[in-house]
């Protein structure tokens, strides 16, 4: 066991270097850099202060030196300095980080609070009525662009009905303490929690429901039915402790697909998280920021597939490696 | 003895008549029965043959073109065609026209006809679907065969190559990627091949896995010994014993990334590096919901695309569970 997590782990250093390479080139073969942006349409810069200025930032050096660079004080624990932000980067991550953690937290749990007994469900009462309802919904969920479902929910819930705010993480000019900002809070993140569980459930609540299907025909759950153990019994007890399994790994899996996503519901929203700082770091070609942004997700998700690979032992005795 | 060979007839009579009342199916045939007796699959299927109808046959009915945009007489309130605008001094855009009799959903924004466009943008969406599900395919099959067959060190090397791409995220990548367009001055129309190829080559990984883990249990059977026995040639044995048994389960992931892909590219149009102007796409037309104006009061214009996009990703959703079903032969139950 400890030699097989010690060989994923070099694999996934190895695999790490590979991202890394692939993102720097991506990211340095843009056309007009940082210097480029903000200097743009300003009299007073001439060329040499461009130039002092590229120095500085590091955007002089050719590509393989530049991500040799970057490589050596990454190793070293240090990701360069924000462009935009003008600090280091892992300090805008850890800045950052609270609102996407809390937002995809919250909605990877409620999706799994969702999916599992749902899934069961449609699986039990496979090819009736609502097994069709409830799938069909819920792959309405994942067939609806999140943007738009997003813009639904602002017109009802927030210009209509008036009863959640708009966007933004705080209501500007309240002020408010202890339990009162706590709950300002709350109310900020309630779309932006519904469009990542509706639009998210949905593959989830399938694999549920296809797994429990392949395990409600296996052999063990006939056998326990044929020996007269009530049907609850024979579902929560044989079935669905089996089902779990590849569950696991699937919410391993997921990481990088709710990061991804919460670039575009944080930037919808305007809440103040790391993805909708990796955007605004886009638009100006902050590379530092962007290569660390990605290398946490990079690392988040092999993490992920790890520590799903090891559940897997832990949870399946059969499973050895 | 008589009795005996009485009842020996009788016995295979009866036998004969068993077996023409018999109905033979083929696998395929199993196959089918039970993805239509699932009533959302044969929605679905449904769905998609008024979807490819709608974009493939709509643009020659509709009077319409693509671009053409419509403006009114702003004495008469009479509406006037493109081609009749020249020397026409009081002459308005017809932006946002209500639905009427000349535009059945209106106009948009820029004064065009949204039914037409709806059926253009179809087109481009449903291509952009296939195509970058084409690419993922060919280069996954290839990769994920190679690995899965030969094992070893090729193995190793193309699943961390799959790794490497798993990790990429995909929207920051595309973000940049589209900026890299902009500023190498790619036109539109070749904006289009760029995204598709980019999409596709970023889609690959699960294609491969699938197709690799399908493969590497197949290896293992015993046709393929007597494959190994005849001393064909290895990318025959690939091709032709190997890759055609995993074909289940490559149809499944393509129906089901057809969807996704029309998904992503809707996100992408959102997002302003995807499919630009001046084409249309569903994506970059349900786009409009980001003007408050329009979400208000013109439903004509944003709603249509968005539930095109809805219905047209649900059904690629329905046909790929159906064919799970369909194609596992222990969901009989």
């Amino acid at each position: 066991m400890r030699k097989y997590i010690i060989k994923r782990i070099l694999i996934s250093i190895l695999v790490l270097l590979g991202v890394s390479i692939i993102l720097y080139t991506v990211a340095r073969s843009v056309p007009g850099d940082y210097v480029t942006n903000i200097t743009a349409g300003n009299q007073n810069i001439t060329p040499e202060m461009e130039a002092q200025m590229r120095e500085q930032y590091g955007l002089d050096k050719g590509l393989v030196e530049g991500y040799v660079d970057w490589l050596v004080d990454a190793l070293h624990g240090d990701f360069g300095t924000s462009f935009v932000y003008q600090r280091p980067v892992a300090q805008v991550i850890k800045e950052y980080m609270a609102p996407t953690l809390a937002l995809s937290g919250i909605a990877l749990t409620l999706e799994v609070i969702l999916a599992i007994p749902f899934g069961i469900w449609a699986a039990r009462k496979q090819y009736s009525m609502t097994d069709y309802t409830i799938v069909a919904i819920a792959l309405m969920g994942i067939s609806l662009p999140s943007f738009f479902f997003a813009s639904i929910l602002r017109i009802v819930f927030s210009i209509k009905l008036g009863w959640l705010p708009i966007s933004g993480m705080l209501t500007a000019r309240m002020n408010y303490q202890g339990f009162d900002l706590f709950l300002d809070y709350a109310r900020h993140f309630v779309l932006p929690i519904v469009v990542f569980v509706i639009t998210g459930v949905g593959s989830m609540l399938r694999y549920v429901r296809t797994n429990m299907l392949e395990v409600l025909s296996a052999d063990y759950v006939r056998t326990a039915r044929a020996k007269g153990l009530p049907e609850h019994k024979v579902i929560y007890k044989h079935a669905f402790r089996n089902t779990l399994i590849p569950i696991v790994t699937l919410i391993g899996g997921m990481i990088p697909a709710l990061f991804s996503g919460a670039v575009i519901t944080e930037g919808i929203f305007s809440l103040e998280g790391l993805g909708n700082v990796a955007l605004k770091a886009v638009y100006n070609g902050d590379i530092p920021y962007l290569m660390g942004f990605n290398m946490f997700i990079a690392v988040l998700t092999l993490l992920g597939t790890l520590v799903a690979d090891v559940l897997y032992a832990v949870v399946d005795p059969r499973v050895r490696y | 003895m008589s009795d005996n060979k009485e009842l020996l007839e009788r016995n295979l009579k009866e036998q004969d008549e068993f077996e023409k009342n018999q109905v033979i199916m083929t696998p395929g045939q199993l196959i089918a029965k039970r993805f239509f007796r699932n009533k959302l699959a044969c929605f679905g299927l449904g769905v998609i043959i008024v979807m490819v109808l709608f974009c493939a046959i709509g643009p020659i009915i509709s009077p319409y073109g693509e671009y053409e945009i419509f403006y009114f007489d702003v004495n008469t309130n009479a509406e006037v065609r493109m081609d009749k605008v020249s020397g026409n001094p009081n002459l308005g855009v017809l932006v946002k026209a209500p639905i009427s009799a000349s535009h059945w959903l209106g106009t948009d924004a820029d004064g065009r006809d949204v039914l037409t466009r709806l059926m253009y943008g179809g087109r481009i969406s449903l291509t952009v679907g296939l195509v970058v599900v084409g690419i993922e395919l060919v280069i996954g099959i290839l990769l994920g065969g190679i690995a899965g067959y030969y094992g070893g060190a090729v193995d190793m090397i193309i699943m961390r190559l799959c790794e490497i791409f798993y990790c990429l995220p995909f929207v920051p990548i595309m973000l940049i990627l589209s900026s890299l367009f902009v500023g190498y001055g790619i036109s539109p129309q070749k904006k289009i091949y760029f995204i598709m190829i980019v999409m596709g080559v970023l889609y690959w990984a699960s294609v491969a896995r699938n197709v690799r883990a399908q493969i590497l249990s197949l290896r293992e059977m015993e046709y393929m010994q007597a494959a190994e026995s005849t001393g064909i040639k290895t990318w025959r044995k690939i091709l032709k014993h190997l890759v055609p048994n995993t074909i289940p389960i490559i149809i499944l992931i393509a129906t089901m990334d057809i969807g996704s892909v029309i998904l992503t590219e809707s996100v992408l149009s959102f997002l302003g590096v995807g499919i630009a102007w001046p084409y249309a796409s569903w994506g970059n037309m349900a786009n409009v919901v980001t003007d408050s104006i329009i979400l208000k009061n013109y439903p004509n214009i944003w709603a249509p695309p968005s539930l095109l996009i809805l219905f047209t990703v649900l059904a690629f959703n329905f046909i790929g569970d159906g064919m799970r079903d369909a194609f596992d032969p222990r969901m009989k139950r």
